[in-house]
């Protein structure tokens, strides 16, 4: 048995240090898998190729959550187009207009400090 | 569910604890010892009859263990499976197993939280999730808010027919004597409550209570020689469709449509022939639904279904009849009440909101952010 070297979580926050959202591939699925796992939940196999998404997508669901202290802010979930989906937010436009159903494209969000980059979407054609 | 056969195992005893805001320095374990002495009180039966022991809380690692010590029992059989919410809706479904393969003769299932004392951080502690905590989720408001957004975009579902979810939970509430809410609610009111996550204010959310409870099961064959009248479980199903709400398949069709399939199909019954009606409404969105998913009206039209006082008390289908989570009680895990509260309807014990001739009734537990869903079937003698 072949040990695992690196964590599905640790290539995938690699992904993002170089300004890539990765996701797998499930070649005998023939389906992308998301979040970045070892096995794959459609066939049960260990056969996951990492992919690099075009990074646009579309909002398949959103909210304006509000906090008892502090602005509102947005949490949508995303749909890539390679056939994927995430939580994420949509960042460069007021948390309210948020729709679903409106194309996003991705950007690595950098929080600073100890914090994990993750990311985040903009409304395509306000890059 | 195959393998459990329709009417084999009863609800016998029920009991809830201590609801509401308890008393300082109450356990969980205190309250689900609370309910087990009065659901053994309801049914006759004595605390060295139990030899099933069934029990799930947030604030006990191995509460099987706390439960056993404090009782002074060593049961024959255990089982604290933990799914959310909707975990007692699976316990009632190992209980009937565990009676029909003769493992215990007795189970008690009892819950028990100090949420709203403690605090709601201290008592469910948040696993942190590297890809989606970073986008602070409050949940699980946000994961509902987010199949709330789906619903109203798909089928056009409104924040006021939302609403009209909370002001029928809030009229039953008010027929409920243990209900925590005590005051009348309009739509207006919801709509205009503090915001939580869109579309939901704090009124379309459950309310943070403490409180516990037990159900005391046993074997159809004895439970006719006890106090009450059988409960019978005439049918359970199960369907864990996710964990996290960004992996949920399709956010408008919950994991309801195989529990409530699987249900129907032991009981041999169909969503016309159920007479009281108990979903897990953690948020309005939930009732909606479940309705849609279980059969009471089409998929997509459960907006429209809850309107003009439908779900209401003299309504067209009463549903969740003690007030639900919205107005009665909600500490952590609800389902446990669901449970007590259908088999209260079908024994004719409800007072002001008991539901007349009644003699099947559905308990539908959710657990998670939509993830476990699971239903009980309920039945009087006249259904056996």
């Amino acid at each position: 048995m072949e040990r695992t070297k690196e964590s599905p979580l640790a290539l995938y926050q690699a992904h993002l240090e170089a300004g890539e959202l990765a996701y797998q591939w499930s070649p005998e699925a023939g389906k992308a898998v998301f979040y970045p796992r070892v096995i794959c939940p459609f066939t049960g196999s260990n056969r996951l190729e990492w992919r690099v998404s075009s990074g646009l997508g579309t909002v398949y669901a959103t909210t304006v959550t509000h906090p008892r202290e502090g602005a509102p802010y947005n949490v949508a979930l995303i749909d890539c187009d390679e056939g994927f989906r995430l939580m994420s937010r949509v960042e460069d436009i007021a948390p309210a207009a948020v729709r679903i159903g409106m194309r996003v494209r991705f950007r690595v969000h950098r929080p600073g400090g100890d914090e994990p980059l993750y990311p985040v979407f903009t409304p395509l054609g306000t890059v | 569910m195959d393998g459990l056969q329709r009417g084999s195992a009863a609800i016998v005893g029920i009991a809830e604890s201590d609801l509401g805001a308890v008393a300082k320095e109450m356990t969980p374990i205190d309250l689900m010892a609370q309910g087990i002495q009065r659901a053994l009180a309801d049914c006759g039966l004595h605390l060295r009859d139990v030899d099933g022991l069934i029990c799930a809380t947030t604030q006990s690692r191995t509460s099987g263990l706390a439960l056993s010590e404090y009782l002074g029992i060593s049961p024959a059989f255990i089982d604290t499976t933990i799914l959310g919410g909707s975990s007692f809706m699976f316990h009632v479904a190992h209980a009937q197993a565990a009676l029909q393969l003769g493992l215990c003769k007795v189970a008690v299932i009892a819950y028990g939280s100090t949420q709203r004392t403690v605090g709601r951080r201290q008592a469910s502690v948040r696993e942190y999730n590297p890809y989606e905590t970073p986008f602070r989720p409050f949940l699980p408001a946000t994961a509902y808010a987010l199949a709330a957004s789906r619903h109203m975009h798909q089928y056009g579902t409104t924040r006021e027919q939302l609403a009209a979810v909370a002001v029928a939970a809030r009229e039953w509430a008010l027929l409920n004597p243990a209900a925590w809410e005590k005051k009348p609610l309009t739509v207006d009111e919801v709509l205009s409550a503090r915001m939580v996550s869109y579309p939901f204010t704090v009124r379309d959310c459950c309310l943070i209570t403490d409180g516990g409870g037990a159900v005391i099961m046993t074997t159809a064959e004895r439970a006719r020689s006890l106090k009450k009248p059988p409960v019978y479980v005439l049918g359970c199903g199960q369907a864990i469709t996710h964990a996290n709400i960004s992996s949920m398949p399709d956010l408008t069709v919950t994991g309801a449509l195989q529990s409530g399939r699987a249900a129907y199909e032991m009981a041999r019954l169909s969503p016309g022939d159920i007479d009281v009606v108990e979903l897990y409404d953690a948020f309005t969105i939930n009732t909606i639904l479940f309705l849609e998913d279980l059969g009471f009206c089409p998929k997509g039209e459960g907006g429209r279904f809850v309107c003009d006082g439908r779900i209401a008390p003299g309504g067209g289908l009463p549903v969740n009849t003690n007030g639900g989570g919205l107005s009665y009680c909600h500490p952590g895990m609800y389902g446990l009440f669901l449970l007590i509260e259908a088999a209260r309807q079908l024994r004719r014990e409800c007072g002001a909101r008991q539901i007349a001739d009644c003699e099947t009734a559905i308990a539908h537990g959710n657990g998670g952010v939509l993830s476990s869903q699971s239903s009980v079937i309920l039945g009087t003698q006249a259904t056996i």
